[in-house]
């Protein structure tokens, strides 16, 4: 039957306006479709200003109908920032994965004392999901040699956990690198594969 | 009732097809219908649909933005009198500036086919309101298409040129922020473009003098009949069959909800909310127990199927604000013992951190704000990225109502006579250019004390940085007249004008000082590139030398990101630190530093 709860995979991709959310989504979405299934890419939050809250949902299987994915039925939750993975890690099903980049962004209303940070989110985040990745993904691109990598080394950690061949993903993201910035397209692939061995190091399901 | 055309939707999804938003799938069935016109001011979530048409040949389309909502749809109105297909593309609140002309071409019908692409904004994730697009159609007697995906946009867009031109009348397809921006598969057709049709010499059909009104109102009526009776046969019209107990009736981007949460119900989708397919509803409704209908925003379809004496429930259960999800229908089913309650999922009580949507690092906005802040004033904002200054910390705008609205405002404050403190209309180049020179002009002529802070960033910077009349360039990025914003305000009169440096912080609040006291309509222009668009704008950079920070924060106050506390301390106070691949050298925080602290990376 064509009940998309049922025959989904749902994920989301999270972070903050200008760290590559949608970028990230779109990849995704785009591989997805080349493993020949159904997908749907949409954003909840943050489409229209930079620095505020954003949150794709991208759902791919036999037949996507509803592009936003019900409440508490995500399969997969990718954070590329702690506090943002706090903010959506109870939109998991139980059961369900969270890979987050430990790296804060502080905004400015906390910067200027208006409003407070949140106290260790990633222990508050393993608290509530069953499975926890979380991996220092800037640390990991700024070792490659440029910090702005964080999301291909965030995609990378997800790749295995796809319920289809992980190259695509690597390929969909080539693709991109290819059209706008091919002087970055090798160290995005390395960016890529050091968050597939990142994940590896702490195990299939780290806790 | 068959419906082959449902069956074949469902075998498209098996083959390989391109993922287009709904606004670009928009666009391909407006180029597939042969449209040769395409003007629209930017919006969100509309702004994709002239964008993703300017991907097309030039030979084949004439895409172009114009300076507002009513001039784009004057322009496609101009191009089907001409005898060609034309599109006007414009968000849900851009149709209220177009409206003068939506509701008197109405009486005119067309030429060539006119379709406007409306995107409504349920649950105003970037709009001032949530207006539900339905009532103007209705209004209007324009017959609304409500795509609920891709397909659909793509599918309804290219037949709402054949309908336009079969009933002669403007078809607006109706999309909202989830359609216009969800990617999904969309099988594409080819272009295949009507022949041209000569103007048509027809007094009493093109000009709206009242006796030919009067005349065409009745046909206008009997347009409505025919498209009504159009959609009860109509394939868009879709009725699934299932259980009988009750049934749902629902239109647009609701639908694929209520297939996920009800896959097994009865289910009318309506292709059109309005004119109603009234004998189609009749049936449907007969055929099951209960009627619910789930329409995103107003009661629309409830309203009207109430009227014709046939007992549904709506808003009893579904909410009339805010954007729909499963979630929302599942609820609302549940609450009409139609399904099980939605389950907890988690034991969750964390409160989110605070992130609102900033102005960017450098951001040429700022300094103007800032000064404003300083001088107390009395400020009413308008439309642009510069409305997030009624938020701390910048925290010095008052009010804002909509597109152009600023200057209007303030004249008004003056005019009320109870203000002590400056008046200030604060307007960005686009909005100005969009709406805020007839106000100007009102001003002077009403000889008020106002100063207008023109905020020149030299792009249309909150939709994603497109092109308008004062940038030089257009849509397709060629070059262009470039208006001349202090030609205009001394043509209107303006006798006090000044054009300062964005981020000379000094000069600006020497300015705007100099400009309240003036008796009159003073006007600063604030002159600085957006740092995002044409061009992302980057350092070189600035840090802080930590030994000289006293920790003072002044610097926090530009609410700029890539100023935060660092670890370093200062009398029990964080010093700062500045992320120096954020920054891109404005110089703000240098200038308001007390101990000269802040200085260029050394290279």
């Amino acid at each position: 039957m064509s009940d998309g709860r049922t025959n989904c995979t749902n994920v989301m991709v999270v972070g903050i306006g200008g760290q590559g959310v949608m970028t990230a989504a779109e990849a995704l979405a785009q591989a997805a479709l080349a493993a020949g299934h159904d997908a749907k890419k949409t954003e909840v939050a943050g489409m229209a200003q930079r620095g505020g809250v954003v949150a794709s949902h991208v759902r791919f299987g036999r037949r996507v109908l509803s592009p936003a994915i019900p409440a508490g039925e995500t399969d997969l939750l990718l954070a590329f920032e702690p506090a943002e993975g706090l903010r959506w890690c109870g939109q998991l099903r139980p059961g369900g994965l969270a890979i987050v980049n430990t790296r804060p962004v502080v905004p400015p209303v906390v910067s200027a004392g208006i409003h407070a940070y949140p106290e260790d989110p990633i222990a508050q985040i393993r608290a509530v999901v069953a499975r926890l990745h979380a991996i220092d993904a800037v640390a990991i691109a700024e070792g490659l040699g440029n910090g702005r990598l964080a999301n291909s080394v965030m995609l990378g950690a997800f790749a295995p956990h796809l319920p289809f061949d992980p190259g695509l993903l690597a390929a969909a993201m080539a693709e991109r690198f290819r059209h706008r910035r091919p002087d970055l397209a090798d160290l995005n692939a390395a960016a890529f594969q050091a968050g597939r061995e990142a994940v590896a190091e702490l195990g299939a399901d780290a806790a | 009732m068959s419906r082959p055309e449902a069956a074949q939707a469902d075998e498209r999804t098996e083959v390989r097809a391109r993922p287009l938003t709904g606004n670009e799938a928009i666009a391909r069935g407006a180029w597939e219908a042969g449209v040769k016109v395409a003007s629209a001011y930017p919006g969100t979530p509309s702004t994709e649909i002239l964008e993703s048409l300017a991907g097309y040949d030039a030979a084949e389309i004439n895409a172009e933005w114009s300076t507002n909502e009513k001039v784009a749809t004057d322009v496609a109105i101009g191009a089907s009198f001409q005898g060609v297909r034309a599109l006007a593309a414009m968000k849900h609140v851009g149709l209220n500036v177009a409206a003068d002309s939506v509701m008197s071409q109405t009486y005119i019908g067309v030429n060539g086919g006119l379709v406007i692409a409306v995107c409504d904004d349920p649950g105003i994730h970037s709009s001032q309101n949530e207006q539900d697009t339905r009532l103007f159609c209705r209004l209007a007697n324009i017959p609304v298409l409500e795509p609920a995906d891709a397909q659909e946009a793509l599918d309804f867009t290219r037949l709402a040129y054949e309908l336009s031109e079969e009933f002669d009348t403007a078809v607006i397809v109706r999309a909202t922020t989830r359609l216009s921006h969800t990617r999904s598969p969309v099988v594409i057709g080819t272009r295949t473009v009507p022949e041209d049709k000569p103007f048509i010499e027809d007094p009493n059909k093109n000009v709206t003098l009242p006796a030919v009104a009067r005349a065409r109102h009745p046909l206008v009526i009997e347009r409505e009949e025919k498209l009504r009776a159009y959609f009860e046969q109509s394939p868009l019209t879709r009725w699934d069959r299932g259980d009988g107990s009750f049934g749902i009736i629902t239109n647009g981007t609701s639908y694929p909800y209520v297939k996920e949460v009800a896959p097994g119900a009865s289910v009318l989708k309506l292709a059109a909310s309005y004119p109603l397919a009234e004998k189609t509803v009749r049936e449907f409704c007969d055929s099951v127990d209960r009627v619910l209908v789930v329409e995103e925003l107003e009661p629309f379809i409830e309203a009207a199927v109430l009227a014709l004496g046939i007992k549904v429930e709506g808003k009893a259960f579904f909410p009339r604000v805010g954007e729909f999800s499963p979630e929302v229908v599942r609820a609302g089913l549940a609450k009409a013992g139609l399904a099980e309650a939605p389950s907890a999922t988690h034991e969750w009580n964390v409160r989110p951190i605070m992130r609102p949507p900033v102005l960017c690092a450098g951001c040429p906005h700022t300094g103007g704000y800032m000064a404003l802040r300083a001088l107390d004033a009395r400020v009413a904002g308008d439309i642009g990225c510069y409305t997030l200054a009624a938020v701390e910390p910048l925290r010095s705008i008052d009010t804002n109502v909509c597109m152009g609205a600023s200057i209007g405002n303030a004249v008004g404050m003056a005019k009320a006579g109870t203000e002590t403190k400056p008046i200030v209309a604060t307007i960005g180049d686009s909005t100005f250019l969009h709406s805020g020179i007839p106000p100007l002009i009102d001003a002077v002529y009403s000889n008020v004390d106002i100063t207008v802070l023109i905020l020149d960033n030299k792009i249309t910077a909150m939709t994603g940085g497109q092109d308008h009349p004062g940038t030089g360039r257009n849509l397709r990025g060629e070059e262009a007249h470039q208006v001349d914003f202090e030609q205009i305000c001394q043509a209107v009169g303006v006798k006090w004008l000044r054009k300062v440096d964005s981020y000379d912080l000094g000069g600006l609040y020497q300015t705007m000082r100099e400009a309240a006291q003036y008796k009159g309509v003073a006007v600063v222009i604030s002159d600085r590139p957006c740092v995002l668009d044409p061009v992302k704008i980057r350092g070189p950079a600035l840090t802080v030398q930590a030994a000289g920070c006293v920790a003072c924060q002044a610097c926090m106050n530009l609410g700029c990101p890539a100023i935060t506390w660092s670890e370093g301390m200062y009398d029990g106070h964080h010093k700062v630190k500045i992320d120096e691949v954020a920054c891109i050298g404005c110089t703000l925080c240098a200038q308001v530093c007390p101990s000269d602290c802040i200085q260029p990376v050394e290279q």
